[in-house]
């Protein structure tokens, strides 16, 4: 086979595409060139993308024994990553840019690129596992269960799958660093890299300050009375605690959360842990790894990177899902990703649209309502796709 | 690297000496460095004692651009500004960034035609009136351009620096051994040349220095060169780029007018596919306004690394933009400063023949160039076909 190994300059998609040189196919690597600053390529130490991390992708590439390229997906990039986290946010909603670049970026227009060029298949170094089923190629979640990254992969269908490779889903991180550190490569113990790429200093809230206009608002109880006030609702993620800067504690002395982002009239709703809880959700652009699941299914959901699986019911209607939770949980962020699982395959996924609060069970389900949902506590939240 | 520059070099490391010492080992390696010294202002028109010798072709446009700009400066505070073309390498264009940013300096950036030339009446005018010429500390255009092989008018260039009373600096590096450099017969005031670009060792260089411009050193010590540049001569390097420079240069008639119809050819045939277009000037048979060993072609919707890859995989090495860009593609500053749309501009090819390349080779590239250039095209097409959906 002839493959393109993606290689970000970590440590992950170096062993991946010393693998898929192991196992006999000529392979290039490649490292995308994603962020459009030419300064931040240059300045920036953190996150990926750096000049650095391309020097290091290069490194391995030569050891390795293979030709090395840049391609340069900014202009993708900016355009369905960058743009759309910002919108989401400007939504105020979470999204998950790690999945979008999968799904948009490397999944597509890499894949494509490569597939337009001669080439069979991508690889990549993410933790997850392919298998072939009756219906094509089925995405499994890693053996490395605390490493499994199958739910930022969860976008990927079935024709994407048909052209990826990933060589690590049936290794521990630990095995990967051994592998790298006696192939003789100099990331075998770079760390991991947490961040989201394009911001490399964490600071989400700064980074959209200098696309978006901060509009100053009140932050109210769940009963509308002001408790504080706020320079902008862009970087609130729902179930945030820290940074409210409240002008009066509650009057029950309990900590008090994000429980809804409003971006119309610039307002932040904080309540108690409990208005957090969720029961339901509705989530569109569902995209399904083989055939969609007809009528109500049980399956296990999982609603953040490195969340748990919970059981559900999930009906799958007219261009959205309906997922209705055996338990109530905390931690539902709009435009974050479900993803369902049946065992370990992966089923499909879908962007959360709406929750659905335990009280108002009965009733429909309210993007807007008080308690539509929740969200990680870290207010960078996305958690991360890379190594 | 030429086998007599390597030659030159075994020997003289076999043998120790520090230059600047007086025993007798020391007085051999002076000796070696005097004679290099001759050689290459020889190649270059010069006078001996106009060569300084540095790191390399890098080291002696920083050196020309933060030394004279200082000393000027120190003899007239008003003089802060640099006036320096939009289509230099980036030893000169971070350079000017570098002290715009951190030294005070101003600039002005001297624009070129569709074909990357730069000329007299443009510099006039960048240089203004004789009240505004008073704040000027440098001009600075390279003699010819690395990407797209644009010839400058040096001599004109220069003569309008001269009439405004300021010193014209030229990066050379490109232009050493593919056209003729005089520095004495050009009046350019300093002149940067590369060794590895004439066929020696890299990591040697030279800036040449007219008798009478004061340049403020920017490394200091031992005084050697001048006082302009301190630091241990590094001997064998500076043995082998003089014995390489008075080859390449003694060759360079010859070697321009087989280059020249290698170049011709491979234009020719490049632009009959459709979608390729060569960039920059070319007149069939001329060495003179476009170098000898230059081929710049874009080719429309597609990207250059596409390219690259295709015809690497095909055994053909060429690259898309300037080197030392540590792999991440971007426009051509040059092509944008030519009025090329960004588009367009990232589907350059760079093809550079020298004294290796042969007609074989570009029958070649000629055979490999359709079928890569409909691959990356379709390949461009796929990648905003995906991610737009």
């Amino acid at each position: 086979m002839r493959v393109v190994a993606a290689m970000s300059g970590g440590v992950d998609s170096a062993v991946a595409a010393a693998r898929m040189v192991d196992a006999g196919h000529e392979v290039i690597g490649v490292h995308l060139a994603l962020n459009r600053q030419a300064a931040t390529l240059r300045e920036s130490a953190r996150g990926c993308c750096t000049l650095e991390d391309a020097a290091d992708a290069r490194r391995v590439a030569d050891l390795v024994g293979i030709p090395f390229y840049v391609w340069d997906l900014s202009a993708a990039f900016e355009q369905e990553v960058v743009e759309d986290f910002v919108a989401e946010y400007a939504r105020g909603r979470t999204p998950n840019p790690c999945i979008r670049c999968n799904e948009k970026v490397k999944f597509a227009a890499l894949l494509d690129r490569a597939l337009a060029l001669g080439f069979d298949a991508v690889a990549t170094g993410h933790y997850a596992r392919i298998a072939e089923g009756p219906h094509g190629r089925q995405l499994h979640r890693a053996h490395d269960r605390a490493k499994d990254q199958s739910y930022v992969l969860g976008v990927l269908d079935a024709r994407q799958l048909a052209a990826t490779e990933l060589p690590l889903g049936d290794s521990t991180k630990d095995e990967v660093r051994a592998d790298a550190a006696a192939r003789g490569l100099a990331v075998a113990r770079k760390p991991d890299s947490h961040d989201i790429c394009f911001i490399p200093d964490g600071d989400t809230r700064r980074f959209l300050a200098t696309r978006l206009e901060l509009r100053p608002g009140p932050v109210v109880g769940l009963d509308g009375a002001v408790v504080g006030e706020h320079d902008g609702v862009v970087g609130f993620t729902v179930g945030q605690r820290h940074g409210l800067r409240l002008s009066r504690p509650a009057a029950d002395g309990r900590p008090r959360y994000v429980v809804q982002v409003r971006p119309d009239d610039a307002t932040v709703v904080v309540g108690p842990r409990e208005a957090l809880l969720v029961t339901a959700l509705t989530a569109g652009q569902p995209r399904w790894c083989g055939p969609a699941p007809r009528g109500p299914v049980r399956l296990g959901a999982q609603i953040r990177a490195h969340g748990e699986e919970v059981p559900a019911v999930v009906t799958v209607g007219r261009g959205a899902v309906e997922v209705t939770f055996d338990a109530p949980l905390t931690g539902v962020a709009r435009g974050q990703s479900v993803v369902l699982y049946d065992g370990t395959r992966v089923v499909g996924s879908a962007t959360i649209d709406a929750t659905r609060a335990p009280a108002a069970e009965d009733g429909p389900t309210s993007p807007t309502g008080p308690a539509s949902s929740t969200g990680p506590a870290s207010p960078t939240g996305p958690a991360s796709d890379t190594e | 690297m030429l086998p007599a520059a390597v030659e030159a070099m075994v020997e003289v490391m076999g043998q120790v000496g520090n230059a600047s010492s007086l025993h007798t080992s020391g007085r051999a390696a002076r000796r070696l460095v005097e004679e290099s010294r001759e050689l290459v202002a020889e190649a270059l028109g010069a006078r001996p004692s106009e060569i300084v010798f540095t790191s390399g072709g890098t080291e002696a446009d920083n050196l020309a651009l933060a030394g004279v700009l200082d000393a000027r400066r120190c003899a007239d505070p008003r003089r802060a500004r640099l006036v320096v073309s939009e289509v230099e390498h980036h030893a000169v264009i971070d350079t000017v960034e570098h002290l715009t940013r951190h030294d005070k300096a101003q600039v002005t950036w001297v624009g070129c035609d569709a074909t990357g030339l730069v000329d007299a009446a443009a510099l006039a005018e960048a240089i203004g009136g004789p009240a505004s010429a008073a704040d000027v500390a440098l001009v600075s255009v390279m003699w010819a351009n690395n990407e797209v092989g644009t010839v400058m008018p040096v001599a004109q260039l220069a003569q309008v620096a001269k009439a405004a009373g300021i010193p014209f600096h030229t990066d050379a590096v490109q232009a050493v051994g593919q056209v003729e450099v005089d520095f004495a017969a050009s009046g350019a005031d300093l002149l940067s040349v590369s060794g590895h670009k004439v066929g020696g060792p890299t990591g040697i260089g030279a800036l040449v220095v007219g008798r009478d411009v004061a340049v403020t050193p920017r490394s200091f010590g031992g005084g050697q060169e001048r006082q302009i540049r301190s630091g241990t001569l590094a001997v064998a390097s500076i043995v082998g780029f003089a014995t390489a420079i008075r080859h390449t240069v003694a060759e360079q008639a010859t070697a321009a007018r087989r280059l020249t119809a290698l170049r011709d050819r491979l234009i020719h045939g490049a632009t009959q596919v459709p979608g390729v277009a060569v960039s920059g000037p070319w007149t069939p048979g001329d060495w003179t306004t476009r170098l000898a060993g230059c081929a710049h072609l874009t080719v429309e919707h597609c990207a250059g690394d596409s390219l690259l890859y295709l015809l690497d995989a095909a055994g053909i090495e060429c690259s898309t933009g300037s080197a030392c860009q540590a792999g991440v593609p971007r426009p051509s500053h040059v092509l944008l400063a030519m009025g090329m749309p960004a588009e367009r501009a990232r589907g350059a090819l760079r093809v550079t023949l020298g004294h290796t390349s042969t007609d074989a080779e570009v029958d070649a590239f000629l055979a490999a160039l359709p079928g890569a250039v409909e691959r990356a095209q379709r390949a461009e097409a796929a990648t905003w076909r995906t991610a737009a959906t």
